[in-house]
């Protein structure tokens, strides 16, 4: 897999987050604090059209009238929405032609993130639209892409160039007064990335995007657009990293996916925000609204792995509208130490013959608490909709928790639901015969969850998955109870 | 007693009496119904449930008589105990003679012994308006170590219009005692009224509590139930609920084990026709280590009724070695039919199996075909694969004369044959 042993006992020996460095760079800031003016103040940075500003105030408005939610299972302090600045900028902002203009520093910057440029090139054939903070510095691939008509850019250059493609889609699945969060980053948000597949185009590599949290106490509020056309096929990768930080950091993304007739969406996100340090201090708050649309015969497919982050609260959805739809959703979530992660899905089957998938793998460690919360919704049009849900806990320790909150609404008679949730911890006997067998504990347990989170990991591209196994093995050091 | 309009808690019980005679849990909960109001869909615990159709009428209290005969179980050997409108009718009641069971009026539980078993226990409104204002109701004392020998029948009937009644009853069996309980819930020329019940036990170390619910409440009644157990050491609990009755039914129940080696045991069967709108809401609380709980709840919703299923297990931290099962099964027989199920788990230590499934679909379309090939009608088929499915849950009843009335019961009202 390309990650020995030897590496991985290096790795257990500094336990600290091994992402965690800060680059300096000199950020174009806003003050700290959000009003209309600040949202003018992004707006007029990003030079954008009328409408988009409208937008951004409308979202503003509809905020001011909403509450922070609170019947997720977790518990944390609220973040003071003045106390956070939303617009940094690295002050690198022109674009670059070639990869040699890029400033070295950040070259250096990701290379530690081991997405070294080059070697991606090289390596995986796979497009990197590389953001750093709020402005998107790199983006490689283009040329080929642009061939196909497969735009893949940075969401403020999508706002620039395609603006017709941008005010068609945007906040069509999630609307900027969906919920407390994602009306926030409907009007503040910074940057993102935008991506758009013709009719009838396959996507020929994976798309991928690294965000990164760099601006000390800044919020990040991204963006992502992604819309296939009629029998298109895209599959998009995100990764996150964030470098170490005291104070709690706001991250509210918000991401859309259009997919329309018979086109298909499968996105992959490996998370990994600090999670704050063995006694809970610091860490990301991750409060996302992910939301996919299905036209007819179209496909989403959502596949997270989720280690990161000191409070999570997510739950990637999809609207299966057309008829014949089908909605996915993988996911393998690991919380250590006092991390605590509030996470599903929500399938709502509005068309007919729609089936959708949920395999929901929950690990928990330390003193976290992991719950899986999602919502079946079966509305009286969907005839012969079809649900299988499966939600596995795993306990580490003693003192963590595991939570299973499914909600199942059925409206119609010929629907068919199953659910299914089991909770246990890992058997005596089966780290037993590891031991036996001349494995020792801590190499037995890593075998037995990636062995127990095979089924989603088997639905990541390969690039992914090897990272993911690493992940999982790193955020379960040290986590026997 | 004057009561502020803008309190809509307090204009609803507003004209109800409350007995003269005043204890503890009486007074309390009266002064917490100040502070309270009706939950609305906003509210987790009631998200699927709008108590609105109860909330906007109003009820009076009716202390009246009627002919028990209709209600009493054929064959079935037991401690007969009536309650018309929710007040205790010693005149009808038949208490047969017997040295384990001690039966009193509800008010004679020690209120210190109450105060601490209930401790840190959270009502929702119908509870503490029951509390406040109940006029009936039984506190039955079951001896140490000893069986009650015939079965407890606990006959409630709801008679009148727009009537409230609002029993609450107490069930305590000492260390190693044994009983079984059936309680059943009809009406008789009711219209629109409301049974408000509140139904609390404590089963002690090494005792054994069986209790069977039978509600067939007229489907223009409503009926909310609120019920609480505490188990100790090595006890063991069975609830077997089967709900027909009402348009709107809200059966509460929660069992708080307090102690090692316990086993819960919860069964229910709901069955919907109309605009009914059956809901279960059950939690199980495990504190203590080394328990086991099964519970297994079934749903039938034909035309345009709502079936919900809200099951919740708590496994508290250090609670080791919990096995608990939860099961829930819905078949709709209509299009316009609907069912909301959330099993819920909560589990705060690792040594436990836990597990829940929950289902929902149609009558099998092959086993329909088989049964059709064999001659057999759709609709008889149709009865046959309900009642076979309905009858796991049913199987749990065994007292063989209630179980014979409630076959009796679902023949005359779904013409279901088991």
């Amino acid at each position: 897999m390309g990650y020995t042993e030897d590496e991985l006992a290096k790795d257990l020996e500094s336990q600290e987050y091994k992402f965690g460095f800060t680059s300096d760079f000199k950020a174009d800031r806003a003050p700290d604090g959000i009003n209309e003016d600040i949202i003018r103040f992004i707006s007029a940075k990003k030079e954008e059209p009328e409408w988009l500003l409208e937008k951004r105030l409308q979202a503003y408005k509809a905020w001011m009238q909403m509450k922070e939610p609170e019947w997720a299972h977790v518990h944390y302090e609220k973040p003071s929405f003045q106390d956070i600045c939303y617009y940094a900028a690295p002050e690198q902002t022109k674009k670059y032609e070639s990869w040699d203009d890029v400033d070295p520093e950040m070259k250096e910057t990701m290379s530690k993130l081991g997405i070294s440029m080059e070697e991606q090139k090289k390596l995986t054939g796979t497009a990197v639209d590389f953001v750093m903070d709020s402005v998107s510095v790199a983006t490689s691939f283009k040329k080929k892409l642009n061939e196909l008509g497969i735009i893949f850019c940075s969401f403020s250059e999508a706002v620039q160039e395609y603006p017709e493609l941008v005010k068609k889609h945007m906040g069509t699945v999630v609307p900027h007064q969906d919920n407390f969060y994602a009306a926030l980053n409907s009007a503040v948000f910074t940057d993102g990335s935008f991506c758009y597949i013709p009719e009838g185009v396959t996507c020929p590599m994976e798309l991928s995007t690294y965000f990164r949290i760099n601006e000390s106490g800044t919020g990040q509020f991204e963006r992502t657009l992604v819309v296939a056309e009629k029998g298109a096929y895209v599959s998009y990768l995100e990764g996150c990293t964030a470098p170490m930080r005291d104070e709690n950091q706001l991250h509210a993304a918000v991401v859309e996916l259009v997919a329309k007739e018979d086109a298909e969406i499968k996105y992959s996100t490996v998370q990994n925000w600090y999670p704050g340090d063995k006694d809970g201090k610091g860490g990301v708050f991750n409060f996302v609204t992910k939301r996919g649309l299905c036209e007819k015969n179209a496909k989403i497919s959502w596949t997270q792995v989720e280690t990161g982050s000191a409070v999570t609260w997510k739950y990637p959805s999809c609207i299966l509208k057309g008829d014949n739809s089908t909605g996915e959703f993988y996911s393998v979530a690991v919380t250590n130490n006092y991390q605590q992660a509030d996470t599903g899905t929500k399938m709502v089957h509005l068309g007919k013959n729609t089936k959708s998938t949920i395999i929901s793998k929950g690990i928990s460690a330390g003193q976290s608490e992991n719950s899986y919360r999602g919502l079946v919704q079966i509305h009286p049009k969907a005839e012969n909709a079809r649900n299988f849900s499966q939600c596995d806990s795993l306990l580490m320790t003693d003192r963590s928790g595991a939570h299973t909150f499914p909600y199942i609404e059925c409206k119609n008679n010929s629907a068919k639901i199953e659910h299914e949730a089991t909770t246990s911890k890992i058997g005596e006997d089966q780290i037993f015969y590891c031991k036996q067998r001349g494995i020792d504990e801590e190499k037995a347990i890593g075998l037995i969850v990636n062995g127990y989170c095979k089924e989603v990991l088997n639905k990541l591209p390969m690039e992914f998955a090897v990272e993911a196994q690493k992940l999982l093995e790193i955020s379960l050091e040290n986590s026997v109870g | 007693m004057e009561v502020a309009a803008e309190n809509k808690v307090l204009s609803f019980v507003n004209g109800w009496e409350r007995p003269t005679e005043e204890n503890a849990v009486r007074k309390e909960a009266l002064q917490a119904l100040n502070a309270m109001e009706f939950p609305t869909t906003r509210v987790e615990d009631w998200k699927y449930t709008r108590v609105g159709k109860i909330t906007k009428r109003s009820f009076k209290q009716l202390n009246t008589t009627i002919d028990t005969s209709p209600y009493i179980i054929e064959d079935l050997d037991a401690h007969q105990l009536v309650f018309v409108n929710g007040y205790y009718r010693e005149d009808l009641s038949a208490i047969k003679k017997d040295d384990a069971l001690t039966i009193q009026p509800v008010d004679r539980v020690d209120d210190a012994y109450y105060g601490q078993l209930v401790e840190d226990i959270d009502e929702n409104v119908f509870s503490l308006m029951n509390k406040a204002y109940s006029n009936g109701g039984v506190y039955l004392h079951v001896a140490k170590q000893m069986k009650v020998e015939h079965p407890i029948h606990m006959i409630h009937v709801l008679t009148g219009d727009e009537v409230v009644a609002n029993p609450r009853h107490f069930i305590r069996v000492e260390q190693g005692g044994k009983a079984e309980v059936v309680t059943t819930f009809q009406s008789e020329k009711a219209e629109e009224s409301f049974s408000n019940v509140v139904m609390e036990g404590h089963v002690e170390a090494n005792a054994h509590l069986r209790i069977h619910k039978v509600q067939t409440e007229a489907k223009n009644c409503f009926h909310i139930a609120n019920e609480l157990f505490v188990q100790d050491e090595g006890s063991q609990f069975l609830i077997n609920t089967i709900t027909t009755g009402s348009r709107l039914t809200r059966n509460g129940l929660n069992v708080i084990v307090e102690g090692e080696n316990c086993h819960t045991e919860m069964n229910g069967a709901y069955l919907g026709t109309d605009r009914q709108h059956l809901d279960n809401h059950t939690l199980i609380d495990q504190l203590y280590s080394n328990c086991t709980s099964s519970e297994t709840y079934k749903g039938v919703m034909d035309d345009k009724s709502v079936g919900v299923f809200n099951g919740k297990v708590i496994v508290r931290q250090d609670s080791q070695n919990i096995e608990a099962y939860q099961s829930n099964g819905n078949i709709l027989l209509s299009k316009e039919a609907t069912v909301n199920s959330k099993p819920e788990l909560e589990i705060y230590a690792d040594d436990v199996r836990c597990s829940h499934g929950s289902t929902t679909g149609q009558l099998d379309e092959e086993a329909l075909f088989y049964l059709r090939t064999r001659g057999i009608s759709e609709k008889n088929a149709k009865n046959l694969l309900v009642a076979a499915f309905i009858g796991d849950v049913l199987e749990k009843i065994d007292i063989e004369p209630l179980r014979k009335s409630v076959d009796q019961h679902f023949l005359e009202e779904f013409g279901w044959e088991f």
